[in-house]
């Protein structure tokens, strides 16, 4: 427990309805009590099903700060436990992704789990013959924590109570059945790989970023400014390289970016790119189209195909995309310090041309070596360096706010709508005890 | 090409990175030259599993423009500093030259410094009587761990 712990009143004063003070980006106390109250009582993305396909298969992930590994069970079902020896302690398993077999065991005593995480096995267990141990926390062995998979996605809630994550993230989930679908057989599957990038900056900062549509032709000028200068010269039937296909929109017009639209839900979820995005351009392929009018009919097809949203936030953690499917998954490490993962899928039965563009994107844009994610991330650094300047401790989330704001609504691309409504969910999972 | 040759070629090269003469330093890539830093231990595909960076000379050359733009990750700017180990020839045919050396590598920006090691593998050829670049793959001893921005050429 914090300082702010006991502070309801004074959490909430650090929001406002159309700005937010600067120490929720600063404050390490409010950062401890974010992996408490939000990390812990928000659904959070672990991970995607396809990554564990045989029972004993398991990948490690944080939940906020806290271990926690994801594993196939016997069944066919995934479970989400702690990644924590009930006996001193120990990471169980410290590989990204592995195979425990039917047990999980200690490295250290040699105490030995059922992948539903209860004990098989203590080395000369006589020796707790007598003693308390029965009725203590240890015998209940890796403690489970409540999951759910939707389409693949396996999300995680720390908190024994709250809503369900069908309630938690309502309509916003049609972005995940739009990306999956593009599968003809409506099933994705992670492939080429995950990018970490650290970011020295708050959590926040990033996840504000991804419906901030007044920022590419600011940040990304020098690099999809170049890409756009670089390939005027060619001519307009001049086959496009997928890097440039991919790069130029970014510097889209401020018109181009305020007609994509945004649209919020309840629980701090958005998404922009309502009407279409910097994805809908690319290349047709087809061969594809055919299957998945054939798979889904021509009208749900063409409404599959014809949604490209850009960013989906599903609060606080996971944001993906859908005509390219990745996603990215901000894992925090303290309040100034932030691991951004980026994942791909395959989609399922169609061809590799999808895949490989998925690649190309997020290498593109998500690589510690992007020349985009180097500008993104230049940014979030200044912020939090400039937030340590006084005279002014408010963060301006004014644009477009001209009234209540509640609910399901659908704006203009370049509102700071979706900032807004995530504080408003912050504020909640802050200080409602679920 | 004889292994001083080789040798000299890319103690050049690496100088003209830490000085950022950019414009030298690309054109000593083949016009199907590659700059690749792959993100897994061992990796042979560059299509359908990402890489840190895989850039042909169109990307290669859109890197070196926003440098000189001062973007915002470059105010203050960075600079670089490589230090090689001698490189080995590892094989040649007469076409084409495969070298392997170990390097490491110093990025500073500000107060803060970023050190990298790993191994450079060079495929070189000649062309017109020079020696050119087909590929330059760096294979990073920690590609897969959370990693900062690295925005110049290792």
């Amino acid at each position: 427990m914090t300082r702010w712990g006991d502070d309801p009143d004074g959490i909430r004063a650090l929001v406002r309805p159309d700005a937010v003070h600067r120490d929720v980006y600063t404050d390490p106390d409010l950062f401890r009590l974010e992996m408490e109250r939000v990390f812990a009582r928000a659904w959070i993305y672990v991970g995607h099903a396809s990554q564990v396909p045989e029972p004993g298969d398991y990948l490690t992930a944080e939940i906020g700060t806290e271990p926690v590994l994801m594993i196939r069970q016997p069944d066919g079902s995934v479970r989400v436990l702690r990644n924590r020896c009930a006996h001193k302690g120990a990471r169980i398993v410290s590989e990204r992704t592995g195979s425990a077999g039917r047990f999980l065991r200690c490295p250290y005593h040699n105490w030995s789990y059922r992948t539903d995480g209860t004990i098989a096995a203590i080395p000369l267990r006589t020796g707790y013959d007598g003693t308390g141990f029965v009725a203590c926390e240890a015998a209940s062995g890796l403690r489970a924590v409540a999951s759910e998979t939707y389409r693949g996605f396996v999300f995680a809630r720390l908190s024994d109570t709250g809503p369900g994550a069908a309630a938690y993230f309502g309509d916003s989930l049609s972005s995940i059945d739009y990306m999956a679908d593009r599968s003809p057989v409506g099933e994705l599957e992670i492939a080429g790989g995950v990018l970490r990038y650290l970011h020295d900056c708050n959590w926040k900062l990033f996840v504000e970023n991804l419906n901030d549509s007044m920022h590419p032709m600011a940040a990304h000028a020098s690099s999809a400014g170049t890409a756009k200068e670089l390939w005027a010269d060619q001519p307009a039937d001049a086959p496009k390289p997928m890097a440039i296909e991919q790069l130029v929109p970014f510097v889209g017009s401020y018109d181009f970016f305020d007609g994509m639209g945004v649209r919020v839900f309840p629980n701090g979820h958005s998404f922009s790119g309502v009407h279409f995005s910097i994805h809908s351009g690319y290349g047709a392929v087809p061969a594809y189209d055919a299957a998945m009018e054939q798979a889904y009919g021509a009208e749900r097809a063409r409404d599959i195909l014809g949604t490209v949203r850009h960013n989906t936030v599903y609060y606080p953690s996971l944001t993906i995309k859908g005509a390219i499917q990745a996603i990215r998954v901000a894992r925090p490490v303290a309040v100034d310090r932030t691991v951004l993962e980026s994942w791909t899928f395959r989609p399922k039965g169609a061809p590799d041309i999808f895949l490989k563009r998925n690649v190309t994107y997020t290498r593109l844009i998500n690589s510690p070596l992007s020349v985009v994610g180097h500008d993104d991330q230049a940014c979030y650094r200044l912020i939090q360096e400039g937030l340590a300047a006084g005279g002014n401790d408010w963060v301006s989330l004014h644009r477009d706010h001209r009234g209540p704001e509640d609910g399901v609504m659908t704006e203009n691309g370049t509102s700071e709508i979706s900032m807004r409504n995530q504080f408003r969910a912050w504020a909640a999972l802050m200080t409602d005890a679920p | 090409m004889t292994e001083a040759e080789i040798a000299r070629f890319l103690y050049a090269e690496a100088r003209l990175l830490d000085e950022k003469r950019w414009d030298e330093w690309y054109a000593l890539f083949a016009e199907d030259g590659v700059y690749w830093v792959p993100l897994a231990r061992g990796q042979t595909d560059s299509e359908t599993h990402t890489s840190l960076a895989y850039e042909d000379r169109l990307l290669l050359r859109l890197r070196i423009e926003r440098l000189r733009r001062h973007p915002p990750s470059q105010r203050p700017p960075s600079f670089s500093q490589h230090v090689l180990q001698a490189p080995e020839l590892e094989t040649a045919d007469g076409a084409s030259w495969l070298t392997r050396t170990p390097f490491f590598y110093a990025e500073a920006r500000g107060d803060e410094t970023l050190h990298l090691a790993g191994v450079a593998r060079h495929t070189l050829i000649r062309e017109a009587g020079s020696i050119r670049i087909r590929m330059k793959r760096i294979e990073l001893v920690n590609c897969d761990a959370a990693l900062p921005s690295i925005q110049l050429f290792l």
